[in-house]
C-alpha cells in the first residue's frame, strides 16, 4: 500500500529537553485498549500535559502556545522502553512529522519509520544548542531535507548531516512499504523454508 | 574460518536475503502475539486482502489487559473486553492457536513460550513486546517488535531488520547469599545506563551466569532491553537441555535427540569478535534497588542516592526523576516506608520466584501497611504453586495469590498503585506512571520484595536471612 511521501519539512519546533523519554510517557498504558490506529494524539504525553484533576499543566511545552510546529526536539535515548507502536501513532496523530534527538531507542526508530515519522539523529552538542535556540526563539524555522540528509537552521545558517539507511530513505521518499517489499519476494521466502526443512 | 559469535551464526542462518546497503530479510521461526499490539496488524492484513502466511508459527495469549481476579467472569472494562474478544476473533479468522482467559495454557507471553516448549535454542523469535528478549535465555535470537512488524511477520513470516552490533557481558565469580539473578541484571543496567547498550545484542556468559537456573537466566535476558539492547542471549548448556527435556511436548518428539545434538553446537567460537565487552564480578553485587524513574537508576540497597553530577542522566532529567520519586540526592533509602509490593511479571513471575518469596515470608507476617499483589506468570505457574503448597504458605503469612497476567507491571487493568505511593516491584520498569498515574516504583528482586512485604519498609533481605 503506497503511503504519503516524505520530502522536505520546513517548520518551527517543539522542544522537550529531557533524556530517556520512554514510550510510557509518550502514551500511558491505560490508553492502549483501542483497536485502531487513530485518535492517540489526544493522549500524547498525557500525564505531563494534564494534572491529576485533568486540567492542563501550563508548564508543559505542548500547552504553551508559543511552541508549535511539526518537529519534536528531545533529549537522548528518546522512545526507550515498551515496544508499543501506539507511541508513534500518538506523535504522528498529534501532527509531528519528525523527531530530532542525539539517539533513539531501536524499536522506536523502526516503528517511526514504518509510520513515516522521521527520526533525525544529530550530534549531542548540536542537539544541545538546537534545544537552547528553539526554546529561546520559538519562531526558529528548521528545515529537514531527507533527500540530501541534512538538517538546517536557515536563520543561523547552521546545518548538520544525518544518517539514514539507504533502503529506508528510498521507502520514505517514494512512499513504499516494507510489507509490499516482502510480499514481492515470497518465492524466495518459500525457497528458504524448503532449504531449511531439508537441512533439518 | 573466522571465529563467529553465537549471535552471528544464528542471524546468518536466518537471512533469507540481504537488501543492498539495507536491512536483512530475517526469517522468523516463532511468533507470539497478545491482545494489545496485534489488532491493528490484523486490520492491516484485512485491508491488504491477505491471509496469515504461516499460521502454525504464531501463538496467541491474552495477558496485558486482563483482570487478575474473577477471571471466570466477563471482563468488566468494556475496552479491555473488546480487545481480548478481538484477539479471539482474529485468531479464529486467521487460524492461529489462542490461549485465552481460563485456558490451562494461558499466561504472560514470555512465561508460556518457554514452559510450553515453543521456545527452543537456535531459533529466531519475535513478539510485539519489548521483553521478548526473555527467550534468549535458551540460546536464540529473540527481540521485541512494533505492530507494523507484527503485520510483516503475519504476512510473510519475515521481518526487515538491520543487524545489530554485538556485546559480551561476562560475569565471573559467585553470588553472595541473598543476591539473585535480578540483582545481577539491575547491577549490569546501572553500570551500562538505560540507553547504553542501544544498537547492541548482548551475549551473557561467565561462571555466575552458568550457575543460574533457566528461570534466573530468563530474568537476566528479559531486562536486556532496559539498557537499550535489542536483546540478550545465553548459550545453551546442560541446564538448558534438562529444562527442555522436562517439557513433555518436546521430550516426546521423535527428533528430540537430533535437536539436542544440534543444540550442543550452539556457542560462540573461541576468539570471536565482539564490538564491546564488559567484565564484572558477581561477588561485588549486592541486593539492588532502583531509586529513580528508569531501570538504570539503581544502586546497592544499603547505598546512598548519587548526586546529579555523578549520574549518567542529564541533570534536568535526574532532578525531575528524584522529584517524582520524592527522594533527595545523597539520601539512603534503606528503612524508607513502602505501601505496595508486587511479585510477578515476565521478569519474576515464574515458579522459582514464587518459591523464593513464599519461603522467605514463611513464619513471618505481611506488614499491616503493605498491600501485596502476588501474581503468577501463567496458569501453569499458578497450578504448580498450588501443588507445592505455596499458596498456603502465602495465605498463612497474610498474602493472597491472584490469577495470572501482566497485572501491575504495566497496570492496564485495575491493579494500579495509587499516586504518590511507593511500590517495591519485581517487574522491569520504574518509569513515571508505569504502575499507575503518579505511582512510585522501586525495582528489586523477589527476596527484596519479600523483605519489604514483611517489614513494611525497604529492607536488606540479607539481614533477615541470617536470623
Ligand atoms: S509482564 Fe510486563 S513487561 Fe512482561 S509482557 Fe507483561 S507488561 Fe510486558
Amino acid at each position: 500500500m503506497p503511503k504519503q511521501k516524505f520530502d522536505i519539512l520546513e517548520t518551527t519546533c517543539v522542544p522537550l529537553p529531557l533524556e530517556n523519554i520512554d514510550t510510557d510517557q509518550i502514551i500511558p498504558a491505560r490508553f492502549l485498549s483501542a483497536t485502531s490506529r487513530e485518535g492517540f494524539g489526544e493522549n500524547l504525553f498525557r500525564d505531563w500535559r494534564y494534572n491529576k484533576e485533568g486540567q492542563k499543566n501550563n508548564d508543559f511545552v505542548l500547552n504553551n502556545a508559543q511552541y508549535k510546529g511539526n518537529i519534536l526536539v528531545a533529549g537522548k535515548n528518546f522512545g526507550c522502553g515498551s515496544s508499543r507502536e501506539h507511541a508513534v501513532w500518538a506523535i504522528v496523530d498529534y501532527g509531528f512529522q519528525a523527531v530530532v534527538s542525539s539517539f533513539f531507542a531501536d524499536i522506536f526508530k523502526n516503528n517511526s519509520m514504518n509510520n513515516r515519522l522521521l527520526p533525525v539523529v544529530v550530534p549531542e552538542k548540536f542537539l544541545k544548542d538546537m534545544l537552547e535556540l528553539v526554546t529561546r526563539e520559538p519562531g526558529t524555522i528548521v528545515r529537514i531535507d531527507l533527500e540530501n540528509q541534512e538538517l538546517k537552521i536557515p536563520a543561523s545558517g547552521e546545518s548538520v548531516g544525518f544518517e539514514i539507511n539507504p533502503y529506508k530513505k528510498e521507502c520514505l521518499l517514494k512512499g513504499l512499504d516494507d510489507i509490499d517489499y516482502l510480499l514481492n519476494i515470497k518465492e524466495m521466502i518459500t525457497g528458504y523454508e524448503f532449504r531449511n526443512t531439508l537441512k533439518r | 574460518m573466522e571465529p563467529k559469535t553465537l549471535f552471528d551464526k544464528l542471524w546468518d542462518n536466518h537471512v533469507v536475503s540481504s537488501i543492498e546497503s539495507g536491512p536483512d530479510v530475517l526469517y522468523i521461526d516463532q511468533h507470539f502475539i497478545h491482545e494489545v499490539t496485534s489488532p491493528q496488524a490484523f486490520e492491516g492484513l484485512r485491508q491488504r486482502g491477505i491471509r496469515v502466511f504461516r499460521p502454525g508459527k504464531t501463538v496467541a495469549t491474552a495477558d496485558h489487559n486482563i483482570p487478575t481476579r474473577d477471571q471466570h467472569l466477563t471482563i468488566k472494562d468494556e475496552l479491555s473486553r473488546n480487545q481480548v474478544e478481538k484477539l479471539n476473533d482474529n485468531c479464529r479468522e486467521f487460524g492461529i492457536d489462542y490461549f485465552g482467559l481460563n485456558h490451562p495454557k494461558n499466561g504472560i507471553v514470555h512465561v508460556i513460550g518457554p514452559e510450553l516448549g515453543y521456545t527452543m535454542p537456535g531459533m529466531t523469535i519475535v513478539c510485539g513486546d519489548s521483553h521478548t528478549s526473555t527467550h534468549g535465555a535458551f540460546g536464540n535470537i529473540a527481540f521485541g517488535i512494533g505492530t507494523s512488524e507484527v503485520e510483516m511477520v503475519l504476512a510473510t513470516q519475515c521481518i526487515l531488520q538491520a543487524k545489530p552490533k554485538k556485546m559480551k557481558i561476562l560475569v565471573n565469580g559467585k553470588l553472595q547469599e541473598g543476591v539473585t539473578s535480578k540483582d545481577i541484571i539491575l547491577y549490569i543496567i546501572s553500570q551500562v545506563s538505560s540507553g547504553g547498550a542501544t544498537g547492541y545484542f548482548v551475549e551473557y556468559c561467565g561462571q555466575a551466569i552458568e550457575a543460574l537456573s533457566m528461570e534466573g537466566r530468563m530474568t537476566i535476558c528479559n531486562m536486556s532491553i532496559e539498557m537499550g539492547a535489542r536483546g540478550g542471549l545465553i548459550a545453551p548448556d546442560l541446564i538448558t537441555f534438562e529444562y527442555l527435556n522436562s517439557i513433555p511436548s518436546l521430550a516426546g518428539r521423535n527428533d528430540f535427540k537430533t535437536l539436542l545434538l544440534r543444540w550442543r553446537n550452539l556457542k560462540s567460537d573461541e576468539g570471536a569478535h565482539f564490538d564491546r565487552e564488559l567484565i564484572l564480578n558477581a561477588g561485588n553485587i549486592k541486593p539492588m534497588i532502583t531509586f529513580g524513574t528508569n531501570p538504570g537508576m539503581g544502586m546497592g540497597i544499603d547505598e546512598s542516592i548519587p548526586d546529579a553530577d555523578n549520574s549518567p542522566e542529564g541533570a534536568a532529567s535526574f532532578t525531575k526523576s528524584l522529584n517524582y520519586m520524592g527522594f533527595n540526592p545523597g539520601e539512603k533509602i534503606l528503612g524508607h516506608p513502602i505501601d505496595y509490593v508486587f511479585l510477578g511479571s515476565c521478569t519474576n513471575g515464574r515458579i522459582e520466584d514464587l518459591r523464593s518469596f513464599a519461603y522467605f515470608v514463611r513464619g513471618r507476617k505481611k506488614a499491616e501497611n503493605v498491600i501485596a499483589l502476588i501474581v503468577p506468570g501463567s496458569k501453569r505457574v499458578e497450578q504448580q504453586a498450588v501443588d507445592e503448597g505455596l499458596d498456603k504458605i502465602l495465605k498463612d503469612s497474610g498474602f493472597e495469590m491472584r490469577q495470572p497476567g501482566c497485572s501491575s507491571c504495566l497496570a492496564m487493568n485495575e491493579d494500579k498503585v495509587p499516586a504518590g505511593k511507593y511500590a517495591v516491584s519485581t517487574s522491569n520498569r520504574n518509569f513515571e506512571g508505569r504502575q499507575g498515574p503518579g505511582a512510585r516504583t522501586l525495582l528489586a528482586s523477589p527476596l527484596t520484595a519479600a523483605a519489604a512485604a514483611v517489614t513494611g519498609k525497604i529492607t536488606d533481605p540479607r539481614d533477615l536471612l541470617s536470623n
